[in-house]
């Protein structure tokens, strides 16, 4: 059983989303159980990848062989499918895990049974199963497929409030973004397929030459992803998708653009860690810097809650490739430096997740308590819900990076890294840092201070969810060195030279 | 050069895809936008997997005379299809429902998410 634990984590909750309404006919609480079993046993599966991992190496699962010998044809050349887990995507694996597991006892409490209940778990299953797909397939295909699983179901919960009119709105702009997005991944597949006859990526890999199309294959690989991971300039889809989306849901949106730009680093790092060019990694740190300055400034003027905390989710963006632009651009010249830089991108990976999913829970928290989400008719909700004032307060200081915070912990490291390249890079985020704080500020003033007004009390598993990310925000930020030890610098380390340990554990020697 | 017509097909279907997305204000014809770039994209797989005089390797005993062709290229089409039914019924039903709300498919007449 524990060997197909990587394979199980992917197909659980697909089978499982689509069993979700058939288990609703029988009766609601059987759902209820259902869908929090499922979410667990992922968590369960995921956790035992990611310490099999960590501590005896690559895990290569093959669908239909026991080796990964067993399907390479005479010449090398593997002919099955395969999940291919470093230390990398059990790292994802590990956020994706973390974030279901508060998200969803939340929204089995948030989402009302009128609303489609039983439909919203069942795209969130899918969207997990998707997300898990990205992090763990070895297969550019199979990427594809696992891309456009995501883009589905997040766009379905995306525009989920039909009688809303911004909600399909939000959705159609997305789901235009995200298929370009999944053709132009395909395309580049194709080319690479053209070239080399191969979908397996370390095959690949290993037989890249670097001529005009595979650049161009790059090109469209860049491209489709950083529009999924919402950077700048193509981050407008983002706010809206995340604005309107039921807010306990928008926690796997989050982890949705976070494996989007791990799918980033796998193309950039393992596809093409061969031919590296520091010119990517020039136009990947401009992309970064570009996302946070945008989405810094644009969240000084939002108006609504749920867009605010957006526009900050989007700037994060921005710090991880920041970092592991950095990281690709020293990669060769000061490895030292460049190392720094790709721990802070990784680790800010875990941390954004853990703030920016505090944020949201803290976002639908006062969604449910006041019924609206906008800020000139929030106010005074800290005298009501205390506790919910203070999750925000610190997720807030912890997206802008305030010590002894978990975002600081990480982005002490992308400056540290970023100024040994230029100071001006770390200046620039350095400043984003204190806009955002300025932004947060506004809203934290805006809908918890103020003169005491009714407002209806919050169910205690919202509690239980914020209290386990706001836990892991000071865990994170207070004793980071067990953790960057333990686990970001593996996943840091399989992207900058565990290129060749992932080809020799897929091609054999 | 002329063995290379198809694809170059398939690179203009693409391209008139994306430039409909850019110059189209019409919510369905953004979707027809999108249904262009896949075909191109799906033409350009299936060109991929032509091979002049190949056999299909689907019955054993298939002569060994000639190429046998990797069905891989034809796979990878039928999923991309079913995939593009899908975004496309997503889009079309998003479509339907924003017309429903605003009586217009103009997107300069329905933009309620701005900044």
């Amino acid at each position: 059983m524990s060997v197909h634990a990587p394979i199980l984590a992917i197909a659980v909750p697909l089978l499982g989303g689509f069993a979700t309404p058939l288990l609703a006919k029988l009766h609601r609480r059987v759902r209820d159980v259902w869908a929090l079993a499922v979410v667990l046993f992922v968590g369960a599966c995921v956790g035992y990848v990611a310490v099999h991992v960590f501590t005896q190496g690559i895990w290569v699962y093959v669908l239909g062989a026991r080796q990964p010998q067993e399907t390479l044809v005479p010449g090398g050349f593997p002919i099955r499918i395969m999940l291919v887990v470093d230390a990398m995507s059990a790292f994802m694996g590990i956020i994706a895990g973390l974030l279901s597991l508060t998200a969803f006892p939340f929204a089995l409490r948030f989402l009302p049974e009128e609303e489609g209940k039983t439909l919203a778990l069942t795209l969130g299953l899918l969207l997990l199963a998707g997300i898990l797909g990205m992090a763990y397939t070895g297969d550019l295909f199979n990427f594809f497929v696992f891309l456009e699983v995501t883009s589905i179901a997040a766009c379905a919960l995306i525009g989920f409030r039909t009688w809303t009119s911004r909600a399909p709105e939000a959705a159609f702009k997305t789901m235009l973004l995200y298929s370009v997005s999944g053709l132009l991944f395909l395309l580049g597949v194709a080319f690479l397929y053209g070239e080399y006859g191969a979908l397996n990526l370390a095959y690949i890999s290993a037989q890249l030459r670097g001529s005009f199309v595979d650049r161009l294959a790059l090109a469209l690989f860049l491209a489709a992803l950083v529009m999924k991971a919402a950077a700048a300039p193509v981050h407008f889809w983002a706010p809206d998708a995340y604005g309107e989306a039921p807010a306990a849901k928008t926690l796997l949106l989050v982890v949705n653009t976070q494996v989007s730009l791990y799918g980033l680093w796998r193309v950039l790092f393992t596809l093409y860690g061969g031919l590296w060019d520091a010119g990517v990694g020039w136009l990947v740190v401009s992309l970064g810097l570009l996302t946070m300055v945008v989405a810094a400034f644009m969240a000084l003027v939002q108006t609504d809650l749920g867009r605010l905390v957006a526009y900050g989710a989007v700037s994060q963006i921005g710090y991880m490739m920041l970092g592991v632009g950095v990281g690709l651009v020293t990669l060769s010249s000061r490895p030292d430096y460049a190392l720094v830089a790709m721990k802070g991108g990784v680790f800010h990976m875990l941390n954004d997740a853990l703030t920016v999913g505090l944020l949201f829970l803290c976002v639908g928290a006062v969604e449910w308590a006041k019924g609206t989400r906008d800020l000139r008719e929030l106010g005074g909700l800290g005298h009501g819900l205390p506790a919910v004032g203070i999750c925000f307060l610190v997720a807030s200081l912890a997206l802008a990076g305030i010590p002894p915070l978990n975002g600081f912990a990480s982005k002490i490291l992308i400056y540290q890294g970023s100024f040994r390249l230029s100071p001006i890079l770390s200046a620039i985020a350095i400043l984003v840092s204190i806009l955002l704080l300025a932004g947060f500020t506004r809203a934290f003033q805006g809908a918890f201070l103020g003169p005491r007004v009714e407002a209806q009390g919050v169910p205690g598993v919202f509690l239980v969810s914020m209290a386990v990310l706001a836990v892991g925000i000071l865990v994170l930020g207070l004793v980071p060195g067990f953790f960057v030890e333990g686990v970001v610098t593996p996943a840091a380390e399989a992207l900058w030279h565990g290129r060749a340990l992932y080809l020799a554990a897929v091609l054999g020697g | 050069m002329i063995g290379n017509l198809p694809f170059v097909v398939c690179m203009i279907l693409v391209a008139l895809g994306l430039w409909t997305l850019l110059i189209k204000r019409n919510l369905v014809k953004l979707v027809i936008g999108v249904g262009l770039i896949e075909s191109g994209v799906n033409l350009f797989l299936v060109a991929l997997g032509y091979v002049r005089g190949g056999i299909p390797p689907i019955y054993t005993y298939a002569p060994t005379t000639a190429p046998w062709v990797l069905p891989t290229p034809q796979a990878l089409t039928l999923t991309s299809i079913v995939i593009g039914v899908a975004t496309t019924a997503l889009m079309l039903a998003f479509a339907v429902v924003i017309y429903r709300h605003k009586g217009t498919l103009d997107t300069r007449k329905i933009r309620d998410l701005r900044g």
